[in-house]
């Protein structure tokens, strides 16, 4: 079986948890094994957006560090931060030589930027192939329009990140219609949930995320997809306030994109996690007859 | 608003100091607007995006340090990956930031963060969040 080193990131050992575990049984039942890496610390949730603040760059270069040294020519994430910020990082000490000598001064050993950061879309497609996935379902999603939700970490900036389009980005509708699911597109699909402005500024996020979700249901979108934790958190809370906002707006679950996975591929629901969150799935599967 | 051009202003050392932390060069900026426009925040901000690169090509480094624009900045580039002249606002606004934090000005206590947040939120947003804002 394939084995591919997995970052899982802070928020995927807690809060998130569902989202690791199924990744990690549907990876099992795709032929591929998550092997986590042995020593990981915080990737530090936020690539410095100015050249000048290279400390920022010490925690990510650690941890890609400590990838190289488990043996693996690449790194996986789940996280479309982690993703992010190791990528950036990543390309950064494989390019300019004089911020990689200062940042692996700091952490007092060598590192180049020679492996690859991938993430677990990107296995999924290039790898094991949406037709191989389609071939594995054994319960499908059929009825179910989905709305992809992509946010921001995992596209941009476009020519760094190169998961996808960053304007259009089709990926994860290809996940979903390898599942069953009827893959709906909405015009808010890389638009901003609010992120970190959860923690001061809860009217921002409420307004960012209720945008999302409207533009997601006016195209008639039943459930929503994701790959971030932050984002799937910030459009879960800020849903009761959309409710009470829009006229005729009805309930919307967000699941990350491997629940659903691991739902068309059989998982039972403590694997998938679906008891963690906030909107219950289960009512629509039911509707639905999956 | 009448604004007088000052050739000191304009190449002031506080305007060059941003230039260097954030590797921007404000002058590239033709004023299209297309970072305003796509800026989730922008609704919100005193000085948009667009606004603030105007005031530093002006030489008008007070309008930008006092406004409280970089706060509300989330980094989501959709300024940069629209912008046709490749600046990134989103790191002039780092920028400005991290001089008020390395100044010792924080922006947000934590000891006044929800306690509902501290304990229910995912972690990462606590960590992006205490870098951008915390000091």
């Amino acid at each position: 079986m394939m084995k591919i080193p997995y970052y899982p990131g802070c928020t995927l050992n807690t809060v998130a948890k569902g989202l690791d575990t199924s990744a990690r049984e549907s990876a099992a039942a795709l032929g591929f094994e998550m092997e986590e890496l042995k020593g990981w610390n915080c990737c530090g949730a936020a690539f410095p957006l100015t050249p000048d603040n290279l400390i920022g760059l010490t925690a990510p270069a650690k941890v890609l560090l400590n990838a190289k040294k488990e043996g693996g020519g690449s790194v996986m994430t789940l996280c479309s931060v982690c993703y992010n910020v190791l990528k950036r990082t990543n390309r950064v000490l494989r390019d300019d030589k004089e911020k990689r000598s200062i940042v692996t001064g700091f952490i007092e050993e060598d590192y180049d930027g020679s492996i690859d950061v991938i993430h677990y879309l990107e296995v999924l497609r290039d790898r094991v192939g949406f037709e191989k996935i389609k071939e594995a379902v054994k319960r499908p999603l059929k009825g179910i329009r989905a709305g992809a939700y992509y946010g921001c970490m995992l596209l941009r900036p476009f020519k760094e990140m190169g998961i996808d389009d960053h304007e259009a980005p089709t990926i994860m509708e290809g996940l979903l219609r390898a599942l069953g699911c009827e893959a709906v597109d909405f015009p808010d699909k890389a638009e901003c949930c609010g992120a970190h402005l959860a923690m001061t500024r809860t009217d921002i996020v409420e307004r960012l995320s209720g945008n999302v979700m409207r533009s997601a249901a006016g195209r008639g979108a039943e459930l929503i997809v994701t790959s971030c934790p932050l984002c799937q958190y910030n459009l879960e809370k800020s849903q009761k306030k959309t409710l009470e906002e829009t006229p005729g707006y009805r309930e919307v679950p967000v699941v990350y994109f491997t629940q659903l996975l691991g739902l068309a591929l059989g998982q039972d629901e403590d694997t998938l996690g679906l008891g963690k969150n906030l909107w219950d799935i289960r009512p629509l599967l039911k509707s639905k007859g999956v | 608003m009448n604004i007088k051009l000052v050739k000191e202003d304009i190449e002031s050392a506080l305007i060059r100091q941003l230039e260097r932390i954030s590797g921007e060069d404000v002058k590239k900026c033709y004023q299209c607007g297309n970072c305003s426009a796509g800026c989730p925040v922008a609704y919100a901000m005193d000085v948009p995006p667009a606004q603030m690169i105007r005031f530093l090509q002006l030489g008008r480094g007070g309008e930008a340090f006092g406004a409280g624009s970089m706060w509300l900045c989330v980094g989501c580039l959709q300024c940069y990956s629209r912008c046709p002249k490749n600046v990134s606002a989103a790191s002039l606004f780092e920028a400005l930031r991290q001089m008020r934090l390395r100044s010792g000005g924080g922006h947000e206590e934590v000891r006044e963060i929800p306690l509902p947040f501290l304990k229910g939120a995912p972690q990462q947003a606590l960590v992006c969040g205490f870098r951008k804002l915390v000091g």
